[in-house]
């Protein structure tokens, strides 16, 4: 396992303040490491995207970070905390080490600049000593890399097609060689066909140039072909981390099961698809206990009262499995208990 | 290119058309200029005078109502809109001349002062929305519901009657020589001031409030989050990014409201008597002077057709969604 890049530590974000406050999410930890491609999966509404607007401070009001820490380990030099980050700081570090690119390819793009305009402007932001023609050049070169004509320099957002602005924004989202690319489910908006064209380019871009990615997506199949470790999330809460592989052959939370349930397989066998009773949790009135519980198929005795810890299951360690879970099924207390 | 044409063509033939409603109005009213002007002589007039005013005004002669229509147009080629009654012998052009002037100087002025002021307070007041800014919101609401004349008269009350700051009426000191000199320069400023303060004031608060509406609606779109994640400065996504957005219905209603400069302000200047187009206008229509009428009504027609092709225009540079590929 290489270093770690950007560490999240018990990461908490609330919408709202006081007694109505919304726990969006709640004790997050996970960690991204150099080259990586981690997966982040979840229903709607279970945090995914919360979690990485949270991270990098851009969530609007009323989103509250109220506790926790993102570490981000730069090439040389100590650990930064980007919650603790000065605001002149943290722009700085934005897009220059971790960009994004986001869900809305069609409204991600100032509809009055031209793409030749919006790339360059990150530069001069980052690299104000860079000529225009510099600047052009650059721009250029990034929409090569995206299979894009170079002719569409000047062109406006509304008249290029979908997969193009999405095409742009990760062309933008690789301006100035971030190592981390924070993917918030890039192609939801797309056709399938456009989905794996990008996505087959993103694979080959990463190996080029060599970026951690964090792939957020309710699209588990997306992740298992795509990404080297997935997480999931349920009502704020990562309930599994494992790598890919592991978790497609045998995952251990109901839910993660579920999950997979609930997509066509792109390669292999055929299997029944079930999907998952039920809906998401209301956030605002969480089930005690697990918070799957009630929607749970192998829920019992403890579940509806006590909260599973997140933890390597047993019969294997963490160091060389690498997969943790939160689930009574798979909790080495509950022996005991 | 040919977009342009289009709109250049199209708003040809409104004005063609309001020209045209314009010649038919005055003569589907009963009666004739002369009847009116013996009316306002009070019988002072002798069958004489009565004929040759028939000759002066062109109605001895028996022409048809086409050929008049196309004198009609011939003439305003050639600016002539008629002769005023209220200022007989004087021409409506010139009478129009004289007046315009004092309009567009003070509501022209101070309409793009109230759009560039009221609508940078709006992109601040959206910005910093749930802060001190918001503040502001109560107050123009407040300002924006007084009507216009009530203003008008507590200013005139409070400031300009018996030994107040400010002059109540009129557009320059009655001492002073229109010329362009010190002097009348001066005065003439200091007279528009206060009907300058009290347009500012009830206009402004709009600019304010739509601009900041703007600014909230634009404040959530995704390439707002986009932009901040870029690392743009604070300054950089407030300007570039959201204002330039949301600027674009604020542009349009000012262009439109560049069209109401020279009607629009009918109560500003019957408040305090200001010798602009719509004081004229004001008494034109308690004097029955109808040529005058027809010509500021006219103008205003124009005006406003104009505002709109420049609206047009502008927005055709501001927002590239309207541009057509040519």
């Amino acid at each position: 396992m290489s270093d770690p890049v950007l560490e999240i530590r018990n990461l908490d974000v609330n919408y709202g303040l006081g007694d109505e406050a919304v726990h969006a999410v709640r004790d997050v930890s996970l960690t991204l490491h150099r080259g990586e491609v981690l997966g982040l999966a979840g229903e709607s509404g279970s945090g995914k995207s919360t979690l990485a607007y949270g991270m990098l401070r851009l969530l609007p009001p009323p989103g509250v970070i109220t506790g926790g820490q993102v570490l981000y380990h730069p090439r040389d030099g100590e650990p930064l905390d980007l919650m603790t980050l000065s605001t002149a700081n943290l722009r700085r570090f934005r897009w220059s080490e971790i960009s994004i690119v986001f869900q809305g390819a069609m409204n991600s793009l100032n509809p009055v600049h031209t793409i030749a305009a919006q790339l360059c402007d990150v530069i001069a932001a980052h690299e104000p000593r860079t000529s225009r023609a510099a600047q052009r050049a650059r721009a250029k070169d990034l929409l090569k890399l995206v299979g894009i004509n170079a002719d569409r320099l000047n062109s406006y957002p509304h008249q290029l097609s979908g997969g193009m602005r999405q095409r742009v924004m990760i062309a933008m989202a690789l301006a100035l060689e971030p190592r981390v690319v924070v993917m918030d489910e890039p192609t939801t908006a797309l056709d399938v066909v456009m989905q794996r064209q990008i996505l087959a380019q993103l694979v080959e871009l990463r190996e080029r140039i060599g970026f951690s990615v964090l792939f957020i997506t309710h699209d588990l199949s997306l992740l298992v072909e795509f990404s080297d470790r997935i997480a999931i999330m349920y009502g704020g809460r990562i309930v599994e981390s494992a790598p890919a592989q592991d978790l497609y052959r045998e995952s251990l939370h109901p839910y993660s099961d579920g999950l997979l349930h609930s997509f066509p397989a792109l390669r292999g066998p055929r299997r029944e698809l079930t999907g998952i009773p039920g809906s998401p949790p209301d956030l605002r009135a969480m089930p005690s206990g697990c918070a799957f519980h009630p929607r749970c198929p192998k829920a019992f005795e403890p579940c509806a009262d006590r909260s599973p810890v997140l933890a390597a299951p047993p019969g294997t360690s963490s160091a060389t499995d690498n997969r943790t879970v939160a689930c009574w099924l798979h909790a080495v207390e509950r022996v005991n208990t | 290119m040919g977009y342009l044409l289009r709109r250049i063509g199209f708003y040809a033939f409104t004005a063609w058309a309001a020209i045209t409603i314009n010649f038919f109005l005055p003569r589907l009213i009963p009666g004739d200029p002369v009847q009116a002007l013996i009316a306002r002589s009070r019988g002072q007039l002798d069958a004489n005078a009565i004929q040759s005013l028939y000759i002066l005004f062109g109605l001895d002669t028996d022409t048809g109502i086409v050929e008049q229509y196309f004198d009609y147009i011939g003439q305003l080629f050639r600016g002539d809109l008629g002769l005023s009654f209220t200022f007989f012998p004087t021409p409506v052009s010139e009478v129009l001349s004289d007046s315009l002037p004092w309009t567009l100087g003070l509501v022209g002025i101070t309409t793009v002062i109230s759009f560039l002021l009221g609508t940078f307070m709006g992109v601040l007041a959206g910005w910093w929305r749930g802060s001190w800014a918001d503040m502001l919101m109560p107050v123009t609401t407040f300002l924006s519901s007084i009507p216009y004349f009530w203003l008008g008269l507590i200013a005139i009350t409070l400031l300009a009657d018996a030994g107040g700051a400010f002059p109540s009426s009129g557009g320059y000191d009655p001492g002073v020589v229109p010329s362009w000199d010190m002097d009348f320069v001066w005065s003439a400023v200091y007279h528009s001031l206060l009907p300058a303060i009290t347009i500012l004031i009830s206009s402004m608060s709009g600019w304010v409030l739509s601009m900041r509406n703007m600014m909230l609606t634009v404040s959530s779109e995704d390439y707002i989050t986009v932009a901040h994640a870029k690392g743009l400065s604070e300054r950089r996504v407030m300007i570039g990014y959201a204002a330039r957005n949301a600027l674009l219905p604020n542009v349009s209603g000012f262009a439109l409201s560049l069209g109401l400069i020279v009607g629009g302000t009918l109560l500003v200047e019957i408040v305090f008597s200001y010798p602009g187009v719509g004081f004229q206008l004001f008494q034109a229509v308690g004097a029955k002077d109808y040529p005058l009428v027809q010509g500021i009504f006219l103008i205003i027609t124009l005006s406003v057709l104009v505002a709109n092709l420049f609206a047009d225009l502008i927005y055709l540079l501001l927002d590239p969604r309207t541009r057509k590929e040519g």
